[in-house]
């Protein structure tokens, strides 16, 4: 084994004013040549260690070492850091922003075009040099920011969060060219929430809430529940209650939909269900699949919830009609010569789950806004729950429940306070207000958090709060805007519990994500790719589009991008 | 709709008075502020002069210039006397503010004076101290004018008359009584339009704007929710100042607080008007700070408390017609000194009332034509 060109051992870092630890005793070595992920869901310390190594804070116990030496007393001109955020000057050319890093890293001015040209080629941004770095795409800034990290030559590239924001394309690329880099010996970490990526490293640290899980190859990690990942073919119809009943059963401790299948995971040494236990016809059969790191991280947290939504018992039942849900008829937004969103049609009928598809800045939040009202849409119309969104725009808003991307209740207020405004914006009178209250406390488990600030509470506690308030009025149609980005998995496998039970009791979902393989928990689905549709229907049926029927979803957005992309420059 | 006051409003109204009361930054900044105000404006913010320093250049030496001397020195405002013997160092004690003015006697001056000839007394001021120094010229022409009517008495032709000076509605000329009813103006307009600025551009600087346009509220409940706290905080100041003001500093309020009150409302309903549309076209809250810095300087600045409006350019006293400050100003001092009568306070309230209403228009259009 070669020699680590960092490490950390025994790591402790804790915050003032928090009552758990940032960082507990978290140990990893990085080696060179090799991707090391630092893995874990949002507020877990991945960015604390990383600036740990960057030797920007100091641990409160345990040692960082780089190139042998203190993290704080090291050779810092060795280190390449890109940071989440901020990483870039977003009012510099693409080529400033080069030489500045170049002059803050003492490169010398011989070397400088060489390592230029090398860079751009590298990041395919030759084209675009002159071009602010602001106006750049998410995929071309991360690219961009990877380049200035590696304006002199690292032996150590620390990558926070490198493919956040950017479309499964970029992403892609961005991994091979982070890849082709390790292969040239440098040690690199590279830290994530997408746990897919974390299959694809050499070597993972797994973090949660601070503490260390696992460490070592992934590979390792998902043999152990290698016999346990089980695929089950279902009819689409009645997915949902069997998804429901799988997961209530005790021999089964997680399950996801994939398309016109479900993906179960049994408790070890397990034997599993009857098809007949979950209302199949005999003659369903069980099949073996491989193992996802995903599927491993939820084995390690004990499994997931079980398949009934409190949320959806206590639920009214939305009355049956014919009317879709939504409408959204030829909707376009344009600003100023810039078109965000081009005629976008679709109509989901009553209990269905919706989903728009797309990377950041292709047009999906555009449409999502203009249908729950935010934006007037340039030409076309939209309806919610009947509604015309123009001319009722008061009794659209009234039918739907809304969850924004960020968190954006009121932080400042306590968790009662803001349950007391939302029962109130939707018009709950007293005692309507109070049980609707004191039922989303019991269901999202809020008790302890009730006087606090909003803006305290950890992450997965805050989403809840916002489904919560976005659920008290109990609306025909919901809108969730990302609604699961960041959380660990298990508080995504029960939002999931909820918005499917939810559709059981005839709810209407809309929902964006850019986990792909949330997409198949979609009836139907639209891609949203440079402010168009590409392609719409169920996920198996887009799978089929893309020409690969077994394929992951994200292979098949990627296929279908290509596809776009090619169509387009033949145009 | 079933009726106005309804679980909407009410929650809204609930949720902007806690987000007030709950952030300790601005907890701080509405009860502090109004406190270090009202004793440094009540105290430091004098008009009167006092302790300063006179130079005097007398070449004369003779029994007048003593004697103005002397009474100058006296006199209880001036703290001491500097004597110089040479223009040069007159013009240097001037420039290095030593003193803020220096007499300058003639050496023929007592002589004139005993001769009945007329003598004339020259005094240099300090005219970058502007007011103090015309302050200190009436002190100086006071006692000059005292020690002239003494010489006409020792030489009797009689003082043809002479005028005796009552000052009405504030007999003693004492300055609180002129800073105090300004100070009421002041702090309820400074309290009620910070918080009302920051109140839409916080929410769209917080991301919580989305959450609230996508649930069912009215542009008008949303405006009234977010209106409500500025006008009580700004209440609650000017209360601070009618309650503090008798025990602490004395200024008579001779009028009726059932005209006060409403009169308040309504200046403060133009008030929250304007910082309504400052905050409603500002996207965070530095813009909105920064917008209402930019027109709460002016408005105190024309309102009449720094300078009085009949002494600015016409069309400067254009401008203040619009200024909500202005109108109340005459309001609170009218009630506090002269016990000003209703139909006064109502021909002074009702362009207020104007303002509000185009302000309070104005913004909510705004506010809906940005939902775009």
């Amino acid at each position: 084994m070669a020699d680590a060109v960092a490490s950390v051992h025994g790591l402790t870092k804790r915050f003032s004013g928090q009552e758990k630890a940032a960082l507990d005793k978290i140990s990893m070595d990085i080696e060179p040549g090799k991707m090391t992920g630092l893995v874990g869901p949002d507020g877990a310390g991945k960015t604390t260690l990383i600036r740990i190594l960057a030797g920007l804070i100091d641990p409160d116990a345990g040692e960082a070492t780089v190139f042998g030496r203190a993290a704080t007393a090291t050779d810092r001109s060795m280190i390449g850091y890109m940071p989440q955020r901020f990483g870039l000057y977003e009012d510099l050319s693409v080529i400033e922003n080069l030489r500045l890093y170049a002059d803050l890293r003492g490169l010398p001015p011989a070397d400088r075009q060489a390592s230029f040209d090398r860079l751009l080629d590298f990041t395919d941004l030759k084209r675009f040099t002159d071009r602010l770095a602001g106006k750049l795409s998410g995929g071309m800034k991360q690219k961009l920011g990877l380049a200035c990290a590696m304006v002199r030559a690292p032996k150590l590239l620390l990558l926070d969060e490198p493919s956040v924001g950017v479309d499964p394309l970029s992403r892609r690329e961005l991994w091979q060219m982070v890849k082709d880099l390790a292969g040239d010996g440098i040690g690199v970490l590279w830290s994530t929430a997408y746990l897919d990526e974390a299959e694809k490293c050499d070597t993972v640290t797994l973090l949660s809430e601070g503490k260390g899980l696992y460490a070592g190859p992934p590979q390792a990690l998902t043999d152990k529940i290698c016999n346990r990942v089980l695929r089950l073919a279902v009819p689409s119809e009645g997915r949902r209650v069997i998804l429901q009943r799988a997961l209530d059963d005790p021999a089964i401790i997680d399950g996801t939909v994939q398309g016109d299948a479900l993906r179960l995971m049994l408790k070890a040494n397990t034997a599993p269900p009857t098809p007949q236990s979950l209302g199949l016809k005999s003659g369903s059969l069980f099949e073996t699949v491989q193992p996802r790191f995903e599927d491993a991280f939820i084995d390690l947290l004990g499994g997931g919830p079980s398949g009934t939504s409190q949320l959806a018992e206590h639920y009214r039942k939305i009355a049956a009609t014919d009317a879709p849900a939504i409408v959204a008829d030829g909707l376009s937004r344009r600003f100023g010569d810039f078109t965000a969103a081009d005629l976008v049609s679709f109509s989901v009928p009553r209990g269905q789950i919706f989903g728009l598809l797309g990377p950041n800045g292709a047009g999906k939040s555009t449409t999502f806004k203009m249908l729950c009202g935010l934006l007037t849409p340039s030409e076309g119309r939209g309806s919610v729950a009947g509604f015309d969104l123009h001319s009722a725009k008061a009794d659209a808003r009234q039918s739907l429940g809304y969850m924004a991307q960020k968190f954006s209740l009121y932080g400042d207020l306590s968790v009662r306070q803001n349950l007391n405004f939302f029962a109130g914006a939707y018009g709950l009178k007293n005692g309507d207000a109070r049980e609707a209250i004191e039922r989303s406390i019991e269901i999202f488990h809020l008790h302890r958090y009730l006087k606090e600030n909003a803006s305290t509470m950890p992450l997965g506690f805050k989403q809840r709060l916002a489904l919560a308030c976005a659920v008290l009025h109990q609306p025909p149609v919901l809108f969730l805007d990302e609604p699961t980005s960041g959380v660990d998995p298990i508080v995504r496998r029960e939002f999931w519990t909820h918005i499917n039970g939810l559709v059981e009791k005839g709810v209407t979902v809309l929902v964006t994500t850019h986990f792909m393989d949330e997409a198949e928990y979609c009836d139907r689905a639209t891609l949203i790719y440079r402010a168009r549709q590409i392609a719409t229907g169920t996920p198996d049926e887009l799978k089929a589009l893309a020409g690969k029927a077994d394929a992951k979803m994200e292979d098949a957005f990627i296929a279908l991008i290509k596809a776009s992309n090619l169509q387009r420059e033949a145009a | 709709m079933t009726s106005i006051f309804g679980p909407r409003l009410a929650a809204i109204i609930v949720k902007e008075l806690w987000l007030v009361l709950r952030d300790p930054r601005a907890r701080i900044s509405l009860i502090l502020p109004p406190f270090i105000q009202l004793f440094v404006f009540a105290y430091a913010s004098t008009l009167e002069v006092k302790n300063v320093t006179i130079g005097v250049l007398d070449r004369d030496g003779g029994q007048w210039s003593h004697e103005i001397i002397q009474r100058v020195a006296g006199s209880p405002s001036v703290r001491g006397i500097v004597r110089f013997d040479a223009d040069a160092a007159v013009a240097d004690a001037i420039n290095t503010q030593r003193v803020i003015a220096v007499l300058r006697f003639d050496s023929h001056f007592s002589a004139d004076v005993s001769a009945g000839r007329g003598a004339v007394v020259g005094a240099v001021f300090d005219g970058r101290k502007s007011n103090a120094a015309q302050i200190v010229d009436g002190y100086v022409d006071r006692i000059v004018a005292g020690v002239s009517a003494d010489v006409h008495v020792a030489r009797p032709p009689p003082v043809p008359g002479s005028t005796d000076v009552t000052y009405w509605f504030n007999p003693n000329l004492d300055y609180l009584w002129f800073t105090i009813p300004s100070l009421v103006v002041i702090i309820s307009l400074a309290s009620s339009t910070s918080v009302v600025s920051q109140s839409v551009a916080r929410e769209k600087e917080m991301g919580t704007y989305d959450q609230l346009m996508v649930s069912p509220f009215r542009v008008w409940e949303i405006l009234v929710g977010k209106m409500v706290p500025p006008v009580l905080i700004g209440m609650a100041n000017a209360t601070l100042y009618l309650v503090v003001n008798p025990f602490v500093f004395g200024v008579p309020f001779r009028g009726s607080l059932l005209l006060f009150y409403p009169s308040l409302i309504v200046f403060l309903l133009a008030m929250t008007g304007i910082g309504m549309l400052v905050s409603v076209v500002s996207n965070t809250q530095q813009q909105a700070f920064l917008g209402m810095f930019a027109l709460t300087v002016p408005a105190f600045l024309l309102s009449g408390y720094a300078a009085p409006i009949d002494n600015i350019p016409p069309f400067l006293q254009l401008v203040a017609e619009a200024n909500p400050a202005k109108h109340f100003q005459i309001v609170t001092e009218g009630l506090f000194l002269k016990g000003m009568p209703a139909a006064d306070v109502f021909t002074n309230t009702w362009p207020m009332a104007v303002i509000a209403v185009v302000t309070i228009a104005v913004a909510s259009y705004l506010f809906r034509s940005r939902l775009e």
